[in-house]
């Protein structure tokens, strides 16, 4: 493995439901320990992208890399041949996930849900599991919500969990697909608070957002996306300060007169 | 008590007293007294109509055909609905699987099981020796043979009963499961993905246990409605509860008597599956506090919150200035 080497690579990526081409050919690099944050209108197809990265849904061609290790399929002799579910589960996990809707499991704990990966599918003994699970919930500041079903818990606190569920598999990446989107406003600042952290101990995330302030401040690279294209990418304070493309100025001075009491109460927090 | 009574007193003493007058429903409570009253002639007639013969019931509740009967019901009942609820998994799986064959040969097990009255179904397996006299392990077109057996012996009237009740059970079940798994959120099945989680450890570990909140209460009514369809194998001379009871009343013409052993014994039984049931969804409400089914994840979670002392808000508040 070659550290200096992209974390993620997409090329040429097109992906189609149906007649529909959401992805109309993505090329794309995400760096080691930066976080990349997705921007665009509703359809763009950035969480497609984000879904194509963990093989949660096909691509109908092109490739994508993660560390190097092309996702879903194995190429031989020119033909792409599709992965048996033992090796697309190998690369899974080496991927975490953050859903809008958290999706923690209902019928689980706060720390059965976290412990659900290590234990059934890495085999980490049970008391090894528990004792990451734990410090994993002291890191996101639910320490003590460790045996509370997920309907007792806040919208802020299920998606803090979800978090912890996701890095509990020790992924080299983390994909958040509009982590605070389904949130109460007063909530938002919790979450992005405990992402702000995760960037800062260096781990590679890959963020679709609408938290314009956030990918300013703690994105590294940011990607604006419009109608299944990149239409421009570069440093935070160039994309979303001074965008050269139309589109992105028409865009984010949407974005902006909309979240603006958000923005007030994630930078007073 | 007392302190309830204090507590509205000192709430309310400064205001005026006032007497409340709920409204009268006098329509409700005739039409109940009339009832009663029909209901309490109907059960002074079960103490003084001689027909009933409670001597004769008294005196078979406990005879040993009649034990012997329900065993053989409550056997049937037990091994019927376990497979057919293995075999309405398998089949609520096959239904929905990606593979054409399987979701089509699934659909038409569905369509022919469900569509053809169980009752024809076991005289099908009462006289299957006449369809296939021999049933024999060889390959298939040709006259290759490993291994054969007459069908007359193989298919006791038990063997039929218990292929005519698992696979007509098995169609509605796969029904029923298959209802349970549609109402799982696709999010779920993803976040399984995302960990890592094979299809068949997202099904086990996921999918399964939170559909069981839909499947369990139907197939606790089916659980209870097999126990009484059992009653209908006596058409391939199966002795079960009702048929031993036929047996005897055969004989000593004795058939009110012998149909409310019969009865009791049936009544007993759904009784306590009534009562298993209920504490088998409170087990799978888990997690599911507030769905109004589950009334003790409720209370858990006043109890909960009486004990901290602190509205939920208040939590998260302090959480967040913690973090």
């Amino acid at each position: 493995m070659n550290n200096t080497l992209p974390m993620v690579r997409l090329e040429s990526v097109h992906k189609s439901f149906g007649s529909l081409e959401v992805l109309k050919g993505i090329d794309l690099v995400m760096e080691r320990e930066k976080v990349t944050c997705l921007i665009g209108p509703s359809g763009s197809g950035k969480s497609t992208l984000l879904r194509c990265i963990n093989h949660i849904e096909r691509i109908n061609s092109g490739r994508i890399f993660v560390d190097n290790d092309l996702v879903g399929y194995t190429e031989r002799g020119g033909k792409f041949y599709e992965m048996k579910e033992r090796d697309t589960i190998r690369q899974r996990q080496q991927i975490g996930m953050v859903f809008q809707g958290f999706n923690l499991f209902p019928h689980m704990t706060v720390e059965q849900n976290i412990m659900e990966g290590p234990v059934g599918i890495l085999k980490v003994p049970l008391a090894e599991a528990r004792a990451d699970a734990h410090r994993l919930l002291t890191r996101v500041g639910l320490a003590e919500k460790a045996t509370a079903y997920p309907n007792q818990l806040s919208g802020g606190q299920k998606q803090r969990v979800a978090i912890a569920r996701a890095l509990a598999m020790k992924p080299k990446v983390m994909l958040f697909d509009e982590p605070t989107s389904a949130l109460d406003p007063e909530l938002v600042g919790e979450v992005l608070e405990v992402m702000r952290d995760l960037a800062a101990s260096g781990m590679t995330m890959i963020v679709v957002t609408h938290e314009i302030a956030f990918a300013r401040d703690v994105g590294d690279h940011v990607v604006f996306m419009d109608d299944g294209r990149i239409v421009e990418q570069g440093a935070p304070s160039e994309v979303l300060s001074r965008p050269s493309h139309a589109r992105t100025q028409a865009f984010l001075r949407g974005v902006l007169l909309e979240s603006a009491p958000t923005a007030a109460v994630t930078e007073m927090s | 008590m007392s302190r309830t009574e204090e507590r509205i007193e000192t709430g309310t003493g400064s205001r005026p007293t006032m007497t409340v007058v709920p409204v009268r429903h006098w329509g409700q409570w005739i039409t109940a007294a009339a009832l009663v009253v029909v209901l309490a002639g109907f059960a002074s007639t079960l103490v003084t109509n001689e027909n009933y013969r409670w001597d004769v019931v008294g005196q078979y509740l406990f005879s040993s055909r009649i034990l012997t009967g329900l065993w053989h019901t409550i056997e049937l009942t037990a091994i019927s609905m376990i497979a057919g609820i293995i075999l309405g998994v398998l089949v609520a799986i096959m239904r929905e699987s990606t593979n054409p064959v399987f979701s089509k040969i699934a659909w038409l097990y569905i369509w022919f099981f469900r569509g053809t009255p169980l009752f024809v179904q076991l005289l099908f397996w009462g006289y299957i020796a006449a369809l296939y006299p021999n049933i024999s392990l060889g390959i298939p077109f040709t006259d290759a043979e490993f291994w054969s057996v007459e069908m007359r012996d193989l298919m006791t009237p038990w063997l039929a009963a218990i292929l005519g009740l698992s696979l007509n059970e098995g169609a509605y079940m796969a029904e029923i499961v298959r209802g349970g798994l549609s109402s799982i959120d696709q999010g779920q099945r993803e976040a399984g993905q995302a960990i890592g989680m094979s299809r068949a450890r997202i099904l086990r570990r996921i999918i399964l246990p939170q559909a069981m909140r839909v499947i369990l209460p139907p197939t606790g009514n089916n659980v209870i409605s097999m126990l009484k369809t059992t009653s209908v194998v006596s058409v391939v001379a199966f002795p079960e509860l009702l048929y031993s009871a036929q047996l005897i009343y055969a004989v000593n013409y004795l058939t009110i008597p012998l149909l409310i052993v019969a009865s009791i014994w049936y009544l007993l039984v759904t009784t306590t599956l009534t009562i298993g049931q209920h504490s088998l969804e409170k087990h799978f409400g888990q997690g599911h506090t507030t769905s109004a089914r589950s009334s003790g994840g409720v209370l858990r979670n006043v109890m909960r919150l009486q004990r901290r002392g602190t509205p939920p808000e208040a939590d998260i508040a302090t959480e967040k200035a913690h973090g």
